[in-house]
């Protein structure tokens, strides 16, 4: 299992778009992707469940990749992370 | 070719294909299935129209109005392709064995009430999204269109009748003309018309049945007339007819830039009424000197819960901005009568014009008021702002709105927030107003007479009733006297006087409220041209 943590930087925190586009990133992979924000946790490649967080600017998640896959997976969605929230 | 008659609202000539306009099917029915796998083909197969439509509507709205506006299609597409959305709707399908519909409709619910729940103000906006791609869907299924945003061309609108909050949600660059069967002359539909310069019939002697969908057709504005597939000799008249109109408004545009003055040097505030911002391009274009009616209410239909003090700060803001220092008069809230909102939650009552609307909500629901007084005064920073009151019939009224708004301001400055300066002033739309403006004119900055209301209270016909169009005389000479009183009381007390109802741009009065001594008239942006040639004439 891969693992990291991001503070979210946007302003609207992880809005309609951004979650949408997590949704089809995580997507991609075989490995189950799960976002934590300390109260509640969801599986990122369901969008709805992503958005129903609320996770607001300077809160910080947890992602954990867990599959065959893990290893591109985690490099690719920190990434995501980095670039659009 | 059909020919139908209708009363116009707007002249010119439009020509295009018909849109059949039907309300979206509230009621959506629940029924058991058999098959459920052919249900679950047919929900698939909706879906993915849907997903369809969507992916036009992004690529359109790319390329006219750029990626901010686009986004929200995006987000539509993929809020559908949701994983739990659809193994919901999946699972009443195959596990409670009922139609798509009404899996749509429960889904739809359920997600829609979990983001209402959200304490994230952005996040409850979304339940209306969840409820959009939901009502697309249903829609398709029934085999019901809601939304004219699916025409790829502007289009001529056919529907039975519309209210605020169903002409509040139209795409306006896709509105050639509006036909409808029902409705009057001075119903809102009629309002939007006007506002947007599009040639429309209310009262038209046509079903909007679904066999005119897709079908060419002129509406002619200056005869009344609407013609579906036109033969070939009407088309070409029509066409000419269009060319001169849009040759005469031509013309119009050389009173651009011009002084509004009558002969003896008198000048005239010309202002517009517009319903949000969208509104403001076309007071610019028109070359209009201000807004005299900015109807607030339009904020308030156009979403699912109460607009928040930050919403409504920003459409002020923007609007005060765009006009660059230029007077701005906003109207606060005035919903009740024929302009209902689910969310406010109103009680059903026999005679709503005479009923619970405007102000005496504002005055019940303070909290409802001071948000928008908050947002208002912040706004204030930011142009020429006049705060106006609408439905007022006693100076009781006045003297507890000055209160309010004192205390606003006062929170505002405890708060070190920007206030600037702004008028405060009423509409008289009430006879009770009119006769009592000697006591009125005292407590405020200026009246704004609504004259659709004050006709229909002064006259006792309902502007809805279209059976009572024969009776309506809006020159009544009840009318134009309690006009002539008000804006002599004005004048007597230091305020100024203007009209802002349809009856402002009735260019057969123009001369007589002149010499009245009325300072502004505020009207469709549409007209501000051919009201500025009438008022150089006088």
């Amino acid at each position: 299992m891969k693992s990291f943590t991001y503070t979210v930087q946007d302003e609207l925190g992880i809005h309609a778009r951004p979650a949408g586009l997590l949704a089809k990133a995580a997507g991609a992979y075989k490995s189950v992707v799960m976002i934590d924000n300390g109260t509640k946790k969801a599986d990122a490649k369901r969008l709805m469940a992503i958005m129903s967080m609320g996770v607001k600017k300077g809160v910080t998640v947890t992602v954990t990749v867990e599959g065959e896959d893990e290893d591109v997976a985690a490099a690719a969605i920190e990434e995501f992370f980095k670039t659009n929230l | 070719m059909i020919v139908k008659e209708g009363k116009s609202v707007f002249k010119g000539v439009a020509i295009g294909k018909i849109f059949v306009y039907r309300k979206a099917q509230k009621a959506v029915s629940k029924e058991q299935v058999e098959d459920t796998a052919a249900e679950l083909q047919r929900y698939e197969a909706a879906k993915g129209k849907a997903l369809e439509q969507l992916k036009g509507l992004y690529e359109k709205a790319l390329r006219d109005v750029g990626e901010e506006e686009a986004m929200i299609f995006d987000v539509h597409q993929m809020l559908l392709d949701d994983l739990d959305y659809n193994d919901s709707i999946h699972g009443i399908i195959e596990n409670d064995k009922m139609n798509a519909e009404y899996a749509v409709f429960v889904t739809c619910e359920q997600f829609a009430a979990m983001f209402l729940s959200m304490d994230d103000e952005y996040m409850r906006g979304r339940a209306a999204d969840v409820k959009d791609i939901s009502e697309r869907v249903i829609s398709i299924l029934n085999g019901t269109q809601v939304s004219p945003e699916a025409m790829p061309e502007p289009v001529i609108i056919l529907a039975e009748d519309l209210a605020p909050s169903e002409t509040v949600q139209f795409d306006k660059s896709k509105l050639l003309s509006i036909v409808t069967q029902k409705g009057s002359a001075n119903s809102h539909t009629a309002i939007l018309a006007r506002t947007m310069n599009i040639p429309s019939l209310v009262m038209t002697d046509i079903e909007p049945s679904l066999e005119y969908h897709g079908r060419t057709a002129v509406v002619d504005g200056f005869a009344g007339l609407i013609y579906i597939d036109p033969d070939e000799e009407t088309m070409a008249k029509m066409i000419e007819k269009k060319g001169k109109a849009d040759a005469q408004r031509a013309l119009l545009q050389e009173m651009k830039g011009k002084e509004t003055i009558t002969k003896s040097g008198k000048h005239i505030h010309l202002y517009s009424n517009i319903g949000g911002v969208q509104d403001v391009d076309a007071v610019l274009e028109n070359d209009s000197e201000g807004i005299g009616l900015f109807r607030s209410e339009f904020l308030y239909l156009g979403c699912d819960d109460y607009p928040s003090e930050e919403v409504q700060f920003e459409a002020y803001k923007t609007v005060l901005s765009r006009m660059g220092g230029k007077k701005v008069i906003i109207r606060t809230l005035d919903i009740g009568a024929d302009k209902q909102i689910d969310y406010f939650d109103l009680p059903k009552e026999e005679n709503p014009a005479l009923g619970f609307r405007a102000i005496r909500i504002c005055l019940t629901r303070e909290e409802v008021f001071r948000t928008q007084l908050r947002a208002l005064l912040r706004a204030s920073a930011y142009g020429t702002l006049s705060i106006m009151f609408p439905m007022i019939i006693s100076v009781k009224e006045i003297v507890r709105i000055k209160e309010i708004v004192e205390e606003v301001r006062l929170e505002l400055e405890r708060e070190n927030i920007q206030v600037g300066d702004f008028e405060l002033g009423i509409m008289i739309e009430t006879p009770a107003a009119a006769v009592i403006s000697d006591q009125l004119a005292p407590l405020v900055d200026f009246f704004s007479i609504g004259s659709n209301d004050l006709t229909q209270y002064t006259l006792a016909i309902d502007r809805q009733n279209q059976s009572l169009d024969a009776f309506f005389d809006p020159h009544h000479e009840a009318i134009l006297r309690l006009i002539q009183m008000t804006c002599e009381n004005a004048h007597k007390h230091g305020a100024w006087c203007g009209i802002c109802g349809e009856l402002g741009a009735d260019m057969e009065l123009t001369a007589k409220f002149i010499q009245m001594g009325i300072d502004e008239l505020s009207v469709s942006p549409g007209y501000t041209l051919e009201l500025r040639k009438r008022i150089r004439e006088c």
